[in-house]
């Protein structure tokens, strides 16, 4: 029978705490699962890329008027001496790139392109964020409460669901664009529209949200430690709130980061129709419609704002399906 | 994953496929078409003269409108495009002449076999109707189906649409509303019917342009007894050469040949139903026209009004698509109404305040610069005889507005940081957008804050800004408009737009918020005026007035770059309309 430590001269002259000691150095460590996780992401280049150029838009986001300060001029004004009188076209090549505009100025009313669209960055991640926070919350709730108490509650809130997913939300919004007008609930202009964008994103895409939660908790529900919580007497809002929403946190996050470039899409839509966010504010929806009008005489006009939406949207994809395979191998 | 990364990759690959193809720019085929052009395009050929005259027969011509019509009823239309078209299915008393150059601003016989005939103190006219001229369905026009058609007209209720003129001056009872109201057409003396083909209208005060009010699309007949009210429009029975086979409301209509047009009966107004068929789509986006104008697909903008900013610089830019466009001067301005119901507006100096902060040069730019025509000092064109050149508020000589001049003025009305006021323009059309981002700005620099609000084409007048309560109630201070005289003369053009009177609550209105008691008063002392230099000059009063009480912002005296595409054929603008004559247009396209 082999002894199960190596005793050799040299070990049987040192102290056993000594040898034991030193053993459990080498131990393998444990890691949380943010941690593993964490590794998981970062041998994944595609995604960190995608996940830079978030942090980076963001930062463009929030920086937003310094950075126009700097680098651009007030992305509202129209500046008549930068385009050709008859034409409209914008003087000098290329669309009218100079050092004092980065991508050129837009024909007709001589705007400075860079500003727009950092000023549109602003205002795309700005609604993209705050709808899918809104589509987040209630999505949570409805999808914990639901998947845990089964039974009528599930059904109707399952129900709930459906009628919410079959909206056609794009007319839905662009009619009560119309409707609510310019003025109401204590705000006008520019801020009630963002509202009203917000409120309608956000609240017609919780259902998105709310299948992946209520799925989760149901097979959740089942596990031995909401059994035993429950079996200690606990109540069910600390079932929900302490033992079960700790483990959504991750589909949550994942599923968070890939409703946000929907929302982006749904926003530039709705600027593309003339039913967002109210001009002259800078939208890249806005300004690709814009640009549709002026392709066949300055095409360059189009691949600002429709390269940030690309890359913005493509970058918020990648990171969210890095995030989902690094938190959850077994969804691959 | 993977997968993902290949398929990102693919997509960045499209895009740029996408972008490439884009910057090879587009330059239009000039191959001529075989048979038909005998003259050379160039640009401008259509104005004055007819370009690529012919006489054959046959195919489709394909209009396209930005928005929708107002109404295709002849009782409740008033723009120019549609007064220029109804000529093609309905046949008035008398109507502007299809011809090119000046003749296209005289008046030819229609229904009638001669102009009027005045009474002595032109109070009354009479006319002679021609007989044996029938409707699509074959029964023929009697002089009470006009006389039925003109009293319809007066009513504003039911048409809100439409000038004024007629109801303000036949002497019918005080308070008339038409015919739904009060079924007793005999009673209405004010037009006598004393056979089939006699029609004499008795006025409140002598007129001696009666002729002018009689080419109004309200004399066009309407038979009593097909009168389906506010649904006359979907189907009007025709009296012209051609009459509606489809329409589909907001979408698309098409006409087709009345048989029962007979030419012989119109020797005078130079008609020349060439196309075998008429179609006419509605709300096309506005560069989508411009667009397929040039691929091919559209033969005539209808609106007439020139094509929009990415269009122009196509053109412009293109000798060959140069040398298939008319710039034609229209005796139409561009212009802001001032609305004097909302506050501080009606403050003349918060108004002239606006006058002088305005950039001028930016509203010029948003028609096209200088092709879109030239910087208006004051509403009345050039065009229009008697007009006087004035310049009150610097717009020739600090064309991108004075500041300072605003900001005194600010100050003197009590706002000096300024105000805020929503102005409104027509959504379907890219350049009273832009000017509305080009005041908004322009404003801005003294404190005026407006809020920009689009409204659709059709209803503009109908149910927004002309509704003085609608406007007022939402505090529309600035309202973008356009306007093309309805003849070529002082009255023709001023009056409907100035006069305080004309301003009705129902809506329909053209005047948009002009309330001036002196200038009412010139165009009566106008209307009396015999003299014909003497009116001229009341007219040009009237202008100096308005633009002395800063009453409008004049923009631009409009010019239209219209593109005529290859396969039109016997192409020339209609002076009375400044865009191309719709009724002597024919196709090569078959």
């Amino acid at each position: 029978m082999t002894p199960p430590l190596e005793v050799t001269d040299a070990t049987a002259a040192t102290p056993p705490e000594a040898t034991l000691a030193g053993a459990s150095k080498s131990a393998i460590q444990g890691r949380s699962l943010g941690q593993i996780a964490w590794r998981r992401l970062k041998r994944d280049k595609v995604a960190m890329a995608g996940g830079l150029v978030v942090i980076f838009l963001v930062v463009v986001a929030i920086l937003a008027p310094f950075i126009i300060d700097l680098l651009g001029t007030n992305p509202d004004f129209r500046d008549y001496k930068l385009v050709d009188a008859d034409t409209g076209l914008p003087i000098g090549g290329g669309g009218g790139v100079s050092g004092d505009h980065l991508f050129g100025v837009e024909p007709g009313n001589g705007r400075d392109i860079f500003s727009r669209v950092v000023e549109g960055a602003k205002i795309s991640l700005l609604i993209a964020f705050v709808a899918t926070i809104l589509s987040v919350v209630i999505g949570t709730v409805m999808g914990i409460v639901a998947g845990y108490f089964g039974g009528w509650v599930d059904t109707l809130i399952s129900r709930l669901m459906d009628i919410f997913l079959a909206f056609p939300l794009l007319l839905f919004a662009i009619a009560l664009v119309g409707v609510i007008g310019s003025a109401g609930f204590g705000l006008d202009g520019l801020t009630l529209r963002i509202v009203v964008i917000i409120f309608i994103i956000g609240f017609f895409n919780w259902p998105y949200i709310g299948r992946i939660v209520r799925g989760q908790t149901l097979s959740l529900r089942e596990r031995e430690f909401v059994d035993a919580a429950r079996s200690l007497g606990a109540k069910p809002k600390y079932v929900l709130f302490k033992e079960l929403l700790p483990n959504l946190v991750a589909p949550i996050l994942v599923y968070s980061t890939l409703l946000i470039p929907t929302n982006i899409l749904f926003e530039a839509a709705l600027s593309f129709l003339g039913v967002g966010v109210p001009p002259p504010t800078a939208t890249w929806g806005g300004m690709l419609s814009d640009a549709t009008r002026w392709y066949q005489v300055d095409p360059q006009f189009m691949f600002p704002p429709g390269l940030a939406i690309f890359v913005t949207v493509l970058a918020f994809n990648l990171f969210g399906d890095g995030l989902r395979d690094a938190l959850d191998p077994r969804s691959r | 994953m993977k997968k993902n990364r290949v398929v990102s990759v693919v997509a960045l690959g499209a895009v740029a496929a996408m972008g490439l193809s884009a910057c090879g720019g587009g330059t239009s085929s000039s191959n001529n078409n075989g048979g038909g052009g005998t003259t050379t395009p160039g640009f401008g050929a259509a104005v004055g003269k007819v370009f690529n005259p012919s006489d054959t027969k046959g195919g489709t011509l394909r209009f396209a409108n930005s928005g929708d019509w107002d109404s295709l009823d002849p009782a409740d239309t008033y723009y120019g495009y549609s007064w220029n078209f109804i000529r093609n299915y309905g046949r008035g008393l008398v109507v502007f002449k299809s011809a090119p150059g000046a003749e296209g601003n005289k008046l030819a016989p229609d229904l009638a076999e001669k102009l009027g005939e005045p009474s002595n103190d032109a109070k009354t006219w009479t006319y002679k109707l021609r007989k044996g001229i029938k409707y699509e369905d074959g029964t023929e026009v009697k002089s009470k189906d006009v006389k039925y058609a003109v009293l319809r007209s007066l009513d504003k209720t039911t048409f809100p649409n439409g000038p004024t003129y007629l109801g303000d001056f036949l002497a019918v009872p005080d308070g008339y509303k038409g015919p739904y109201s009060d079924p007793n057409v005999d009673a209405i003396t004010a037009i006598e019917t004393p056979d089939d083909y006699t029609i004499k209208f008795n006025l409140k005060t002598s007129f001696s342009g009666f002729d002018y009010f009689m080419a109004l699309p309200s004399t066009i007949p309407v038979p009593q007894a097909k009168d389906t009210g506010t649904k006359y429009k979907e189907h009007v029975i025709s009296t012209g050469p051609y009459k509606f086979e489809t329409n589909e409301l907001g979408k698309k209509f098409v006409l087709t040949r009345n048989e029962h047009y007979d030419p012989a009966s119109d020797p005078d107004t130079g008609r020349k139903p060439l196309a075998d068929k008429l179609q006419v789509e509605l709300n096309v986006n506005a560069d989508d026209v411009d667009n397929r104008l040039q691929s091919g697909d559209l033969d005539i903008s209808i609106e007439g009004t020139g094509v929009q900013a990415a269009g122009q610089a196509k053109v412009l830019n293109d000798q060959a698509l140069k040398a298939k466009a008319d710039n034609p001067v229209n005796a139409r301005t561009w212009f802001t109404v001032l609305n004097s119901d909302v506050a501080p507006l009606d403050n003349i100096d918060c108004r002239k305040a606006v006058l002088f902060a305005a950039d001028k040069t930016a509203y010029q730019r948003s028609y096209g610069g200088a092709t879109g025509g030239d910087i208006a000092t004051s509403l009345m064109p050039p065009v229009i005889p008697g007009q006087k050149k004035i310049d009150l508020y610097e717009a020739l000589t600090k064309p991108e507005g004075d500041v300072d001049k605003a900001k005194e003025a600010l100050t003197k009305c009590g706002k000096p940081d300024g105000f805020n006021t929503v102005i409104s323009y027509r959504a379907e059309r890219p350049k009273e957008k832009a000017t509305a981002e080009a005041m908004q700005q322009a404003l801005g620099r003294v404190g005026i804050k407006l809020e920009i609000k689009p409204f659709p084409l059709a209803d503009y007048t109908k149910l927004y800004v002309g509704k003085p309560d609608y406007a007022k109630a939402n505090g529309i201070g600035l309202i973008i408009y356009g306007w093309g005289a309805d003849w070529n003369d002082g009255f023709g053009f001023m009056q409907q737009i100035v006069d305080s009177r004309v301003i009705r609550a129902a809506g329909g209105n053209t005047n948009l918020g002009i309330r001036l008691p002196e200038v009412d008063s010139t165009i009566d002392e106008a209307l009396k005026e015999t003299d014909t230099a003497k009116r001229e000059a009341l007219w040009a009063k009237t202008d100096e007035l308005v633009m002395q009480n800063a009453a409008a912002l004049p923009g631009v005296w409009s010019k239209g770059l219209l593109f005529r595409p290859e396969n039109l054929t016997n192409v020339f603008v209609a002076e009375a309309f400044g865009m191309y004559d719709y009724t002597a247009i024919g196709t090569s396209r078959k």
